[in-house]
């Protein structure tokens, strides 16, 4: 009996190993390769046989990709920001009052969240070309609400769902005052709710790629990730890899942290209003 | 969600006004949701309905004077070219074996995560690591790996072989970068939907005998079916705007091009404002039928139901 509950363990180990395995081996795949020296690059080895900083100092010897990572940082927060912000008013509403049309407003979010984004692409370079938009921090902050805000407004409204508001109401009952019941019980129920929309938000601004290669043409608002696609090498001759494995490192690292950090709240969020109902 | 006992409370308390707190709740609903409604009309609508209208325009940015009203000639081009409908082909090929892999090897990734003894945190920290990793180093990543003299997946192919630069290898590569990303996404949905289901329902069929194959077909699956439906038209609706990893790995060449790849290169390479709208307009229309199919066909759950069901 024992044995055959440690070989059951074993295989269920061996199957999380796999699993493990299968997630993480293309990221330490082109993490080795960043730290490659650039004689060693093409080796398809695993482990780099020397180490080197190289490729990291060269990207950050010029001004282009220090400025992606700059416009990255700042047009995802600006953007996750005007989603929460909108995202939770409007999914107060939905969850805690009744007013006709929020159901559709619910429904269209989801839809919206869903949407192709090359067919919002050639209108918007028209639109931001003759608006002065074009290559500009606005002009991606825009386009990015049209999938920040609908998933803000849903995830929220699934985590407020779940917020048992009679609570308010019975510490009113027990003399606080409104504001009170809402910063001392609703606001801690709340908090986890809008700080998990906020790094799913966060993650698909970060990660986009078609907004950030058709609306920029310049330093000026391109993206890490689009960044990355213009990369050249130090010479006409040279190849970027070592370049683009380093960059693409660094924009890894700020995902991986939330992830590990927020590991719990990241399932709820992706889960909450997908699969209950 | 608001539960009946609050409108009887309100009309308990204040006999004389229940319709005038209604009126003021309905308002500060409607004004909490403005801002973000007029956002998502301004964002989304109003380019769409431009696209509309610039997709029946002659319009191409190497001679904006020339700029004409065509009617529907943009979409007669588009319908009758050979190029629009390879494009289509390819990306419901991505689209359908993407999903279905996803699909079994989510429902296999979902059953070991459910039963992982140890360290759970760990496997889904590691699970999570694909979903939130930037779609275009990922492509990188798999790039590297599969073009010879670099990567070590390229080693193992025999020697000269190129895959990324053969349309059907290419497409399998990018199919292949596709599924790791997004199958994790796919298992932490299903694994969702595991969790709906009673252990003691499936003790119970152990009990009966059945087994795991059985218990799986019989119990498990119709029971998670509303989360597979869910899961599938996520990713079904995802998978059809594929654009990142195609224009990483192969930039649409050798006739790997998705719809999205097709509409970015008429915009930005052929610089057709009017074709490329056309096309933008075709792939909405696309993704709207797609999610048509899946709400009346399958009965997904109506999207915003859910309170109702409660």
């Amino acid at each position: 009996m024992s044995t055959r509950r440690t070989r059951t363990l074993a295989g269920w180990t061996i199957a999380d190993l796999a699993v493990v395995l299968y997630a993480l081996f293309p990221v330490w795949w082109i993490v080795a390769l960043s730290f490659k020296d650039p004689a060693t690059l093409t080796d398809g080895d695993f482990v780099p046989r020397r180490w080197t900083w190289a490729n990291y100092r060269g990207i950050f010897e010029t001004s282009e990709f220090t400025r992606a990572l700059v416009n990255s940082i700042g047009i995802a927060v600006i953007s996750t920001t005007i989603a929460v912000v909108l995202g939770t008013m409007a999914a107060y509403a939905v969850a805690r009052l009744r007013f006709p049309g929020k159901r559709l407003l619910i429904g269209i979010s989801l839809l919206i969240a869903m949407f192709p984004p090359i067919s919002l692409v050639s209108p918007l370079f028209d639109i931001e070309r003759a608006l002065g938009l074009f290559d500009t921090w606005a002009g991606l902050v825009i386009p990015y609400m049209t999938f920040s805000l609908p998933l803000a407004i849903y995830t929220l409204s699934a985590f407020f769902r779940e917020i048992p508001w009679d609570l308010e109401k019975a510490a009113k009952v027990d003399g606080a005052t409104p504001w009170q019941a809402f910063r001392l019980v609703i606001a801690p129920l709340a908090a986890p709710g809008v700080l998990t929309t906020a790094i799913l938000v966060f993650i698909f601004c970060w990660n986009d790629f078609l907004f950030a290669i058709s609306l920029t043409s310049t330093t000026a608002a391109r993206t890490v990730p689009a960044a990355i696609a213009f990369f050249t090498g130090s010479s006409q001759f040279e190849q970027p890899t070592g370049s683009i494995a380093a960059a693409a490192v660094i924009i890894t690292i700020p995902i991986v942290i939330f992830v590990l950090l927020f590991q719990r709240r990241i399932v709820a969020g992706l889960t909450a209003g997908a699969v209950k109902g | 969600m608001t539960p009946p006992t609050r409108t009887r409370d309100d009309a308990v308390r204040k006999p004389a006004g229940p319709s005038r707190g209604a009126r003021e709740e309905r308002r500060l609903g409607l004004l909490l949701c403005a801002p973000a409604v007029v956002v998502i009309l301004a964002v989304t609508a109003y380019p769409i309905g431009y696209a509309g209208y610039l997709s029946l325009q002659r319009y191409d940015l190497r001679f904006p004077d020339q700029a004409h009203w065509v009617g529907l000639a943009n979409y007669g081009a588009v319908l009758t070219s050979p190029i629009w409908w390879q494009a289509l082909g390819i990306t419901v090929l991505i689209t359908v074996v993407s999903v279905a892999v996803e699909l079994a090897l989510g429902l296999a990734l979902a059953l070991v995560m459910q039963r992982a003894l140890l360290g759970r945190g760990t496997v889904r920290t590691a699970v999570l690591v694909p979903y939130g990793i930037v779609t275009v180093v990922a492509a990188y990543s798999w790039q590297y790996a599969w073009t010879p003299g670099t990567g070590y997946l390229a080693a193992l192919l025999p020697a000269g072989s190129a895959p990324l630069t053969e349309q059907w290898p290419a497409i399998g590569l990018i199919i292949l970068a596709e599924v790791w990303k997004t199958t994790p996404f796919m298992a932490l949905l299903l694994l969702a939907g595991l969790a709906l289901v009673p252990d003691e329902t499936v003790r119970a069929a152990m009990v009966d005998g059945a087994t795991f194959g059985q218990r799986l077909r019989l119990v498990i699956l119709p029971l998670m079916k509303p989360a597979i439906l869910v899961a599938l038209l996520f990713r079904t609706l995802d998978a059809f705007r594929i654009f990142d990893d195609i224009y990483v790995l192969t930039g649409g060449s050798h006739g790997t091009g998705s719809v999205s790849i097709l509409g970015y290169d008429n915009l930005f390479t052929a610089l057709n404002l009017g074709i490329g709208s056309a096309i933008s307009v075709l792939i909405f229309v696309c993704v709207a039928l797609i999610a048509l199919v899946f709400v009346k066909l399958f009965g997904t759950a109506a999207p915003g139901t859910e309170p109702e069901h409660r």
